[in-house]
């Protein structure tokens, strides 16, 4: 992201006097397995929220033995529907180009010639500019035809989501793309081996494609040197609610919830008390002070029982009522399930019941009903086929572990 | 209309939303009618029923008549906490419908939306799409009425 505000998202030539597409001329050099063992060297992890390490998910892709000789395909996840995140718009909105990049030098790696980017409908601003990025590349010949030295072309082509939350888990999303309701499929097959028509397909994050070209230009040791051990590299994080200055930050891995909210967002606003911050999203966790000097990294929040998620942080002033929060996402989800598996289904319902009964019942034991709750959650986490009923237990979890007696 | 629209398209599966989008797109009552499914299942070779269940799935796509112009409010929880159900109220008065209805004239219809990816500037809309953000009662009346105006030239 370090051209954003600096060059005109939609010149092509300004991204390349930035020193664009110097990256995919240097893997071109490279034999694809070694770019392969680059990314994997660099420790990068999917920056869609689940921290899955891409080197290994690249790997799995050109391993993948394909038993009719089917095409392999690489998609772009830009259906960013995480509530409080909106890091993939600003990457296509300020730097579309980049993201193309990444794209290439990973189709490149894996030998796929076919590759879709799907973005949510409503990100009209997001949809257009993307467009007219695969219209310069089209035209300078990056796409669409084959790059000089190589057997290697890649066509790209955008696909619009309709307004599903479930859509930007990978294999709904597949789903969705060939032209279905967005139902989860049974995994394993994972992508890799059985994508998009049945084919192995490479699928990532917006931001995790962004951080590609960086760490071909600059190599894995490079890389490495932000972030932590286990989380190397920067992350855009999204600071929303009640801070003086709302927005997006890119900031390097490790950095911790008070630098972020004190420094950089300008602090709590009108200078009230923090009460709770939302790590995540919607699919995330309450965290109180006590997490504040934590270093942001997928595992040291783990031990947290946090998530850092795709980087969403909602932060809340002691006036908000915690409650109403979780009532909101609890709802959220019941909305948006999508009602193939019976435990997220049913459960979704449930758990939004158990909470209208709370507000009805004044005198109830609040504590003992959270707590079962908690356990109604644990059971759809145990049982359903996808992410989306995993999680219910992350919110309730820990508003169990740090708000109990506020509850 | 609809075969002209179709003919862009390969005529493969995959390509069903981005079809369904275009056709509602270019209807003035933002809809996909009953006979256009007809017509895009025989297109894709696929079955009614196939088609009629993404159109039912997917939020942004409606079997019945809206209005020319969707308003898309966001009610995530960063736009609630902003103050989303205020100008949820002011919109309802304003344009004397409930949520997910459409006015007499047939100029807007009202509805939520799950995050729109603007929490930065909450609370935020779309008018069909076009994005408004920060908005409050004042900007409110002024972005409907311009709206109003314009229609009547």
């Amino acid at each position: 992201m370090k051209n954003a505000g600096k060059i005109n998202p939609l010149s092509i030539s300004e991204y390349q006097s930035a020193g664009g597409f110097s990256a995919l001329k240097e893997s071109l050099k490279k034999e694809p397995k070694q770019i392969i063992q680059t990314i994997n060297d660099s420790g990068l992890r999917g920056r869609g929220g689940a921290g899955f390490p891409t080197g290994m998910k690249g790997r799995f892709t050109d391993e993948a033995v394909c038993h009719y000789c089917g095409p392999k395909y690489i998609i772009c996840n830009a259906d960013e529907g995480e509530p409080g995140t909106f890091k993939d718009r600003v990457i296509m909105e300020q730097d579309p180009h980049l993201m193309i990049e990444g794209m290439l030098i990973s189709a490149f790696s894996i030998g796929a010639q076919k590759g879709y980017i799907y973005i949510r409908a409503e990100y009209s601003e997001s949809i257009e500019k993307v467009k007219k990025a695969l219209e310069n590349c089209y035209k300078e010949g990056y796409l669409g035809k084959k790059l000089p030295g190589t057997d290697f072309s890649l066509d790209l082509e955008i696909r619009l989501g309709a307004g599903s939350y479930l859509c930007g888990e990978e294999l709904t999303l597949l789903e969705s793309l060939e032209g279905k309701r967005g139902y989860p499929r049974i995994k394993p097959p994972f992508p890799a081996q059985k994508g998009l028509f049945g084919c192995p397909t490479l699928i990532n994050n917006v931001e995790t494609f962004a951080h590609i070209p960086y760490i071909i230009e600059h190599g894995p040791e490079n890389y490495r040197k932000f972030g932590t051990e286990k989380s190397p590299g920067t992350k855009i994080f999204t600071i929303s609610g009640d801070v003086e200055k709302p927005g997006y930050y890119e900031t390097e891995m490790g950095v911790t919830l008070r630098e972020l909210i004190e420094d950089m967002a300008g602090g709590i606003e009108d200078g009230e008390d923090f009460q709770p911050a939302v790590l995540g999203g919607a699919a995330g966790t309450f965290v109180d002070e006590s997490v504040l000097d934590t270093p942001m990294g997928y595992d040291t929040l783990k031990e947290k029982e946090a998530i850092l998620g795709s980087g969403a942080i909602m932060v809340l002033d002691d006036s908000r009522c915690l409650f109403e929060m979780l009532y909101d996402i609890l709802k959220f989800f019941q909305h948006e399930s999508c009602g193939k598996c019976v435990p997220c289904r049913v459960g979704t319902t449930q758990l939004v019941m158990m909470m209208d009964q709370i507000k009805s019942q004044k005198n109830g034991n609040r504590e003992e009903m959270l707590e079962k709750m908690k356990n109604e959650a644990e059971y759809m986490a145990a049982n359903s086929l996808c992410p989306l009923g995993a999680s219910p237990i992350l919110p309730l979890a820990s508003t169990y572990k740090y708000f109990k007696e506020y509850f | 209309m609809i075969k002209k629209l179709l003919n862009k398209y390969p005529p493969t599966k995959d390509q069903l939303l981005m079809i369904l989008h275009d056709i509602q797109n270019n209807r003035p009552d933002n809809y996909v009618s009953v006979s256009d499914m007809k017509e895009v299942a025989d297109y894709l070779n696929i079955t009614l029923s196939s088609v009629y269940g993404v159109v039912k799935y997917y939020s942004m796509f409606s079997e019945e008549p809206r209005g020319r112009y969707i308003i898309r409010l966001c009610k995530s929880p960063v736009c609630r906490m902003k103050g989303t159900f205020d100008i949820l109220n002011t919109l309802e008065k304003m344009l004397d419908v409930e949520m997910g209805e459409t006015t007499h004239d047939k100029l807007f219809t009202l509805e939520t939306s799950e995050c729109l990816g603007q929490c930065d500037n909450a609370p935020v809309m779309m008018i069909n799409e076009k994005l408004y953000k920060n908005i409050d009662a004042y900007k409110l009346s002024n972005i409907i009425r311009s709206i109003r105006s314009n229609q009547n030239q």
